[in-house]
């Protein structure tokens, strides 16, 4: 479904350095994937997401989808940020119809669809509400359904969960695998947490950073549907601790394991 | 039923000393000031010509009641005018401010350069090119007023977090509908930051405008008066004039309150 062939992507920083953010990534995804991308803090995780966006154009190589080549937006990829960035003026039901009506693409049935999304997110009731009467959890979930309603085949989330707390964070994760398993799509999900990592993708796609590349992708054969108990899976422990090695080094992880 | 009746009962309990605290102590504190001054006046014997006394104040007015409400409107009209046009050029000027860098770079120096001119020398100038009529008034008003105006709503008009704009993108936006449908909403706490600033130097403006060149206008009525001694008249002018700016003021916030209820908590701008 997805493809990235060769992809390269440069930035020209102010002081006229150029720094190579992304350096020969290839990776294939297939439709109805859910796909991880961890790595520590400005490896590039990001910038593959918005080249799967079409927010930004590879320096080199291609991305494409579906066969074709990512020069722009498209409207069937759903985008979720760290931050719920709902319009303030808005109620929770316009922030959710907002891809919508940005895209003209506003009908009798759309109401109907925000609300059914709504209530598969728990917040039904909540439409006419203000974004600021709600948690930093239940505006995420907002978020959500605003990357879903125009139906995407493409789900991108840039570290979704990362302003929330362990609580609310392990319970969203937990309501993205339902909702995933009820809605299925393709997904290519950014985040710092190697549990998180595990638990809901398929495959793991570790980068490494400066420039970014990467490292290896790890299949988790843990069984659908699954739970934060599967924490305690040796199929889990060695995956994580794959993953630990791989951003952290060798030495670094065994010295940790033997603490533990 | 008694669950359903309760926070109605909790907010009437709240509204009077929310009113309390907003209109009846403000009003009671001015109206105390005034007693102490007269009472200063009467009692040191203060002449007119110097510091008089309310009572004066309010004879004195009174007694030309009719021209000093024509000098008002003639004042107001000015204000509200100069307004206006403020609004009308600044709004566009800061969204071509934001359009990108080349812009803002070309008409930052032109700006700073309208805000560097002192308007009081400005304004006999005005008057030689435009001619004795309202038009260098309003002109001098707006050069007062604008200026904030534009800064604020620029700065409103940036102030959008970027995924916002990412996800306008993302939804493939024209760049018309991202500014009509996400920055100048975003910008609203600013613009309105801009106007409060803009609606009380509008005031400014016009009274220095009116200063050089008027046969009408508080500003005016200012100048005549003070000139044949009739201070009591001058302050009279000087308290409508504050009292138009504070009405202005009001009138500013309770439009931002009425149609942008988000905006007044969304920090910044809270009065």
């Amino acid at each position: 479904m997805i493809t990235l062939d060769r992809v390269t992507r440069i930035f020209n920083s102010r002081d006229g350095d150029r720094i190579t953010a992304l350096e020969d990534v290839s990776l294939s995804i297939r439709a109805n994937e859910f796909v991880t991308l961890v790595g520590p803090s400005g490896c590039g995780k990001s910038t593959l997401l918005r080249i799967v966006a079409g927010l930004i154009l590879p320096t080199a190589g291609t991305a494409s989808i579906g066969g074709v080549a990512i020069t722009e937006p498209r409207s069937e990829t759903g985008i979720v940020f760290q931050a719920p960035t709902l319009l303030p003026w808005a109620s929770v039901m316009d922030n959710v119809l907002f891809p919508l009506r940005m895209m003209h693409r506003m009908d009798s049935t759309s109401t109907d669809k925000a609300a059914a999304l709504l209530k598969l997110v728990g917040l039904a009731g909540f439409e006419g509400k203000s974004p600021r009467e709600l948690s930093g959890g239940m505006q995420q979930r907002v978020a959500i359904c605003r990357a879903l309603v125009h139906e995407p085949d493409i789900l991108l989330m840039d570290e979704p969960f990362g302003a929330l707390d362990a609580l609310t964070r392990e319970e969203m994760t937990m309501e993205l695998l339902r909702i995933w398993g009820e809605r299925p799509k393709t997904v290519l999900f950014v985040t710092h947490s190697i549990t998180e990592a595990v638990v809901l993708a398929d495959r793991v796609v570790v980068i490494s950073p400066r420039p970014g590349r990467i490292a290896e992708i790890i299949d988790v054969k843990s069984p659908r549907p699954r739970s934060f108990h599967v924490e305690g899976n040796a199929e889990f422990h060695e995956a994580s601790r794959r993953i630990r090695a791989l951003i952290f080094g060798q030495k670094h992880v065994d010295t940790g394991c033997a603490a533990a | 039923m008694s669950i359903q009746a309760a926070p109605p009962l909790e907010k009437r309990r709240k509204a009077p000393s929310a009113a309390i605290y907003e209109v009846v102590v403000p009003l009671f504190a001015t109206a105390a000031g005034f007693l102490v001054w007269e009472a200063i006046c009467q009692v040191f014997s203060v002449p007119a010509y110097l510091v008089p006394a309310p009572s004066e104040i309010l004879k004195d007015t009174l007694a030309i009641g009719p021209t000093v409400l024509g000098h008002s409107l003639a004042t107001l009209k000015t204000v509200l005018l100069g307004f206006v046009v403020s609004i009308a050029i600044s709004l566009p000027l800061a969204v071509l401010l934001t359009a990108s860098p080349a812009i803002a770079s070309a008409l930052y120096p032109f700006l700073v350069w309208t805000q560097s001119i002192p308007k009081v020398a400005l304004a006999p100038i005005l008057v030689v090119v435009l001619g004795s009529n309202e038009l260098p008034r309003i002109v001098i008003t707006v050069l007062v007023a604008f200026f904030p105006l534009v800064i604020s709503s620029a700065t409103g008009l940036m102030s959008v977090p970027p995924e916002l704009i990412e996800l306008s993108r993302a939804c493939r936006a024209s760049k018309w509908s991202e500014l009509w449908r996400i920055r100048l909403p975003y910008a609203i706490p600013f613009i309105f930051a801009g106007l409060k600033v803009a609606i009380s130097l509008a005031v400014v403006g016009a009274v220095v405008a009116e200063f050089v060149n008027a046969d009408s206008g508080l500003g005016f009525l200012i100048v005549t008066s003070t000139a044949f001694f009739k201070v009591p008249v001058a302050f009279g002018a000087l308290i409508i004039l504050s009292v138009m700016g504070v009405v202005l003021f009001q009138i500013v916030v309770i439009v931002e309150r009425v149609f942008f209820p988000w905006s007044t908590g969304n920090a910044t701008t809270g009065m």
